[in-house]
């Protein structure tokens, strides 16, 4: 068997270099107490099997997961707050909420038990990126109702780091914290990451000057460009962390030090990739969005989650020696797309288009808006330093190029404006990459 | 003579040219001659200043996109035809001028024009061989604030 290279391998981290065959055992184990959980305890579930002809005992191997009925967002927003637990409130320790963008938000649930598999998935993704005890993390997600601050912070702790629970926002004292501290790692999301960049020579400090040389990003998606930005200009390795609320939090799956697509913890998240319109699943290889089914959620059993991200998976064997497949990387969300014309537009294609004509990836927004009945777009790109020429030829070359290059891979022609740098808003949480102001 | 320039992106909207002019003020720099270029959408705001290195540092400190670039001083007879005769020959050396404006004080009696060329250093040249006035001196804006 090939050993690990991470030479501070964590203990926790075994489950990741199972052999194929049993972890698949494994999964089938867990699978049927699953089905079995949530047929019992979850109505929801045990109708829509009902309505199928179906009870827990038609699952006679992984083989027959497509078989099983799809949960959405949608249930989980139906059924708020408390519908979809399979658990009695005595046994459920903690609350979670994803602040949904419109009404009520979506909430789950954890048992002890389900905080330790948490934790343990934690454990395993900074453990994949090369972090350890003795490394000092700064977790910059925010605390709370929502699952990054709660889910990085315990993951941290059992790792045997020091964490300091920063949590999310006041950007001078994140510095001044990431300076004073020492923080060798940081955890936030990387547009924040970004705006921190930006920042630290108003203290009077670079990232690259300062231990810092891990970040741990997720909670939106994120492009290989707007990772080599904060390498570039950091100095660190910015790794790719996966998760979601209705799954368990982050620590889906984890980016190792190849930086080759994340590895899926497959031992508690079962992973289909499945066509969006026909919803037929796909082999390894092919795009489509991502269903989980969870294989250890005692408190909200999630079987085949509809993730609504879309991306491939891959058994191709990596470099560091796990044999959990990897998801590509997530540029886009089935629902982060908009649609202009008639034509599908997701924001990682403009943003593509921006990196193709500057280099590097500058801020933008995407505002849509609808004047006399038409459908408008205006990518607001922001000057930099590179691209600022000193006659107004150039700068009406640049917002050429920019047009023309998004009109080259979305096929639709978009007005572009070149803004002020640092005018347009940087989130603390998720960027905000479209603005619809469009009346529908 | 080369002249270094500040040259500052700004959106066309109000406002956008108070900002870079306050924080000048308020750190203590004197404009010496300023210029714009302007869209409908965008503008060009072109700076002279004495101190440009510490005015560069101060707007970049505060988020503007800041670009130097040389220009060439050239002192222009203040009478008809002064700088159809500097054209003359800047049209005779096949030298593209970009843009030009003039400063806000003379010089022995001769106004001083800021060239904007594609190669600064070739033109000066050129110029020089051609016996157009080009300022001299380490510092041709010395006495631009008397």
């Amino acid at each position: 068997m090939k050993m690990p290279v991470n030479p501070r391998f964590h203990p926790a981290s075994a489950p990741d270099y199972l052999p194929r065959g049993q972890r698949q055992l494994l999964q089938w184990q867990r699978l049927q107490g699953m089905v079995q959980r949530a047929y019992d305890h979850v109505s929801l579930f045990r109708e829509r099997m009902q309505g199928l002809g179906m009870t827990p005992q038609d699952v006679r191997s992984l083989e027959d997961v497509p078989k099983l009925p799809c949960m959405l967002k949608k249930d989980l927003l139906e059924h708020y707050p408390y519908g979809l637990f399979a658990s009695p409130m005595k046994d459920i320790v903690r609350l979670h909420a994803s602040t949904g963008t419109t009404g009520k938000p979506i909430v789950v649930a954890y048992t002890q038990e389900d905080l330790q598999v948490w934790a343990n998935v934690m454990v395993r993704s900074f453990s994949a990126c090369g972090l350890h005890a003795g490394d000092i993390i700064q977790n910059a997600y925010g605390y709370g109702m929502f699952t990054g601050g709660l889910g990085a912070h315990y993951g941290a702790e059992a790792l045997g780091a020091t964490v300091i629970p920063i949590s999310g926002g006041n950007t001078q004292r994140q510095l001044m914290v990431m300076k004073d501290f020492g923080a060798t790692a940081i955890c936030c999301t990387p547009s924040y990451f970004l705006h921190l960049i930006e920042q630290a020579p108003e203290l009077g400090f670079n990232l690259r000057d300062l231990p810092l040389r891990t970040g741990v990003f997720g909670a939106e998606p994120w492009t290989e460009a707007m990772r080599q930005r904060i390498e570039a200009e950091s100095g660190i390795k910015a790794y790719d962390i996966y998760g979601l609320s209705e799954i368990i939090g982050p620590g889906v799956a984890m980016e190792c030090r190849c930086q080759a697509g994340a590895h899926i913890f497959e031992d508690w998240f079962y992973p289909e990739i499945i066509d969006l319109k026909t919803g037929q699943p796909l082999p390894d290889g092919e795009e489509g969005e991502l269903v989980l089914t969870t294989l250890g959620k005692q408190a909200m059993p999630m079987i085949r989650y509809r993730t609504r991200d879309i991306t491939a998976l891959t058994s191709e064997p990596c470099e560091c020696g796990r044999t959990l497949r990897r998801i590509q990387r997530i540029g886009r969300r089935s629902d982060d797309m908009f649609i202009i014309r008639g034509v599908n537009v997701y924001p990682s294609q403009i943003e593509t288009a921006l990196l193709r004509v500057e280099g590097t990836l500058p801020h933008y927004q995407i505002i849509l808006t609808r004047e006399k009945g038409l459908d408008e777009v205006e990518v607001q790109v922001e000057v930099t330093r590179e691209v600022f020429g000193d006659t107004v030829g150039a700068l009406q070359q640049v917002q050429r190029q920019l047009g023309k290059s998004i009109e080259t891979l979305t096929g639709l022609r978009f007005k572009t404006r070149l803004v002020q740098p640092q005018t347009i808003q940087r989130s603390e949480g998720k960027a905000k990459r479209v603005v619809d102001r469009r009346q529908m | 003579m080369k002249i270094k320039q500040l040259s500052l992106f700004l959106e066309n909207n109000p406002g956008a040219l108070s900002r870079p002019v306050r924080l000048l003020a308020q750190a203590g720099h004197n404009i010496l001659t300023l210029s714009i270029a302007d869209t409908s959408q965008f503008g060009i705001l072109r700076l002279i200043l004495r101190d440009w290195e510490a005015a560069r540092d101060l707007l970049e400190k505060n988020g503007l996109v800041v670009k130097v670039t040389d220009l060439v001083a050239v002192g222009v007879n203040d009478r008809p035809g002064g700088l159809a005769e500097v054209l003359e020959v800047v049209e005779k050396a096949g030298l593209n001028v970009e843009y030009v404006y003039a400063l806000t004080e003379k010089r022995d009696g001769r106004a001083i024009l800021a060239f904007r060329f594609a190669d600064p250093d070739a033109a000066l040249r050129m110029l020089q061989q051609h016996g157009v006035n080009v300022l001299a001196g380490t510092d041709p804006l010395a006495g631009a604030e008397a």
